[in-house]
């Protein structure tokens, strides 16, 4: 396992060399009537002029060598400063990963805990009435964006019941309970719509694997419908759905930018539309690189849930 | 690979004629939603001619009216006919969808065919170059690019060109990779046949069904991000009638006042994103099998 594990992290590196190259060209990008523009919306009144926002970029510098300033200056925790707040990037980060974080959990819980039980009892009962069901559920679920549905949680109950989600962020370990109830409603349609592309997957997996040998041997054994879902077919059918997830954490991060506008929740898409807004692209550029190597972490995860989840990986 | 000939030895025309009707025969549901997607093309060509008030036409004395005979969608904070708002949306939207996934498409082409027929040293670093792409969310690398170049509908097709098209490289590419070994690929370059003959006469006819089903379903994912886009104040900008932009913005706080005026354009989107969603499946069902449960 330990062979396995050093493998997958070694395949990671030129991911992370041309994730890291991304990220820096973007950031290169920035045309130079943009640090004018900088300038004159900002107004720093601390008189920093174009060269001190250029150095402080880097931009005096040939390409290769800011390049690996900037990766240094990254690989030991300092992304810069914004230039609206004057704080460094690395605090405002730790500051809203966390929150985002929990969102993106919550939603990932909601999301199986939906996907997982439908997925399944539509797989063991295709084209009954309940299969029909769930299948046109995600299929709408799919289409639907987000963003209506959190305007329509907003708008619909307080013009009916005068009752709207709260708006107001209270930090997990202060009271768990109040960060709950605001952080529920985002999580939930942020898992909803997560749950539609999964519950396909588990749907389609499981109707396969219910076909193969081993679960008519299980049967035949004697052994209880439960046992054989639980015990047989589901951790195979496992597999693609952990797979799925994985490709769908870009995703989940995406949206979550969007419901945490809605729902007013200061995570890392709230800091990133705000930088957005007032072109702080130091704060642009660091969420992009947590963001990445997030996403390559949680990619990461699901191949070592391979080697647990199927031992024969392991020894590929 | 079922390769040239079956319904492609009529004329093209016939062919299509024959092959829409196979499908709505086989695959009702996919057939609706083409239908339901070929009308919101049309209202989105005519939409002038369609819709009753210019989009931004206001009349403070009708504002935040409910649905009548006069504005069946009810107007909005402005007075402007929600109506004629939604039908001139769904053109915006339209174009950024086409022109999108038209542009995604030949960047998959191009980056799919270059990786997967030449495989190699070419192969290895587009692909790695593509894990590292597909590590960004859409939504997030859509808004940096926008924040730096510009919101505006030219830049947002372009941008969702590229990132759809470098995301459906791989999908090409494993199309080309199976066909580059195929006995006909083969017979070809034993007869000194060059690449680019053997890309354009053997391989692209052939993966012709693998870039319909992307260009489809591409189409909906762009206009469902477009919205998104627009939504968070970054799409094409205001008073241009997009979807998105009708919930968000200045008018936001008078849905409370005119819930009405959060039905349509989300309505719309969700439905002509099902369309698309249900036809493209069923496109990838009859033409290619194998795509089941990709992209």
């Amino acid at each position: 396992m330990q062979a396995f594990i050093v493998r997958r992290l070694l395949a990671l590196a030129p991911t992370l060399i041309f994730a890291s190259l991304i990220v820096f060209v973007s950031m290169r990008l920035i045309p130079g009537d943009v640090i004018d523009l900088m300038l004159a919306q900002n107004d720093v009144s601390g008189g920093q002029d174009r060269a001190a926002i250029e150095a402080a970029l880097g931009l005096d510098q040939p390409l290769y060598a800011q390049y690996f300033r900037w990766l240094g200056a990254a690989l030991q925790g300092d992304l810069g400063r914004s230039l609206w707040r004057n704080t460094p990037v690395v605090e405002q980060l730790a500051e809203t990963l966390p929150i985002t974080f929990e969102l993106g959990l919550l939603a990932l819980v909601v999301a199986l805990s939906v996907a997982l039980p439908v997925g399944v009892h539509s797989a063991m009962r295709q084209d009954s009435l309940g299969d029909y069901a769930a299948r046109s559920f995600s299929l709408l679920m799919l289409a639907m964006p987000s963003f209506w549905l959190g305007t329509l949680v907003m708008v619909f109950p307080s013009v009916w019941w005068r009752w709207s989600p709260p708006l107001e962020y209270t930090p997990f370990f202060e009271h768990p309970l109040r960060n709950l109830a605001h952080m529920i409603v985002p999580a939930a349609l942020l898992g909803l719509s997560l749950s539609a592309v999964t519950m396909r997957m588990v749907r389609t997996t499981m109707l396969e694997v219910l076909r193969q040998d081993y679960i008519r041997t299980a049967r035949a054994k004697g052994l209880s419908e439960t046992l054989v879902v639980v015990r047989h077919a589901l951790r195979n059918g496992l597999i693609p759905v952990v797979t799925l997830i994985g490709l769908q954490a870009p995703l989940l991060i995406g949206g979550a930018v969007i419901l945490e506008q809605i729902f007013v929740v200061p995570g890392m898409g709230l800091l990133l539309l705000e930088a957005v807004f007032q072109r702080d692209y130091p704060v642009i550029s660091g969420v992009f690189l947590v963001v990445g190597v997030g996403v390559l972490l949680i990619n990461f995860l699901v191949d070592l849930s391979y080697g647990w989840l199927d031992p024969k990986v392991r020894h590929q | 690979m079922s390769g040239p000939g079956g319904a492609a030895a009529l004329r093209p025309g016939a062919a299509a004629v024959a092959f829409n009707l196979r499908l709505l025969r086989s695959k009702p549901l996919g057939a609706f939603g083409g239908v339901v997607f070929l009308a919101f093309l049309l209202c989105g060509a005519f939409a002038e001619v369609l819709a009753p008030y210019g989009a931004n036409a206001t009349d403070l004395a009708l504002r935040l009216q409910g649905p009548s005979a006069a504005h069946p969608f009810g107007t909005d904070h402005l007075g402007r006919d929600l109506l004629s708002r939604v039908l001139l949306g769904a053109q915006l939207s339209m174009l950024v969808g086409a022109s999108a996934a038209a542009l995604a498409t030949l960047i998959s082409v191009a980056l799919g065919v270059a990786s997967g027929y030449f495989g190699g040293r070419i192969d290895m670093l587009i692909q790695r170059f593509v894990d590292a792409w597909m590590l960004f969310p859409d939504l997030l690398l859509l808004i940096a690019v926008i924040s730096v170049v510009g919101p505006g509908m030219v830049q947002i097709s372009i941008v969702l060109g590229l990132l759809y098209g470098i995301a459906g490289s791989r999908i090409v590419r494993g199309a080309v990779l199976s066909l580059r070994e195929n006995m006909h690929v083969e017979a070809a370059r034993s007869l000194g046949a060059g690449a680019g003959h053997i890309v354009v006469r053997h391989i692209l006819p052939n993966i012709m069904p693998v870039l319909i089903v992307l260009f489809t379903t591409r189409v909906g994912a762009a206009i469902l991000t477009e919205a998104g886009l627009s939504f968070l104040g970054l799409g094409v900008p205001p008073p241009a009638p997009t979807w998105g932009g009708m919930l968000s913005g200045p008018g936001r706080t008078y849905l409370y006042l005119g819930p009405w005026l959060a039905l349509a354009p989300g309505l719309c989107l969700t439905l002509v994103v099902y369309a698309v969603n249900v036809y493209g499946d069923a496109l990838r069902d009859l033409l290619d099998p194998r795509m089941r449960g990709v992209g």
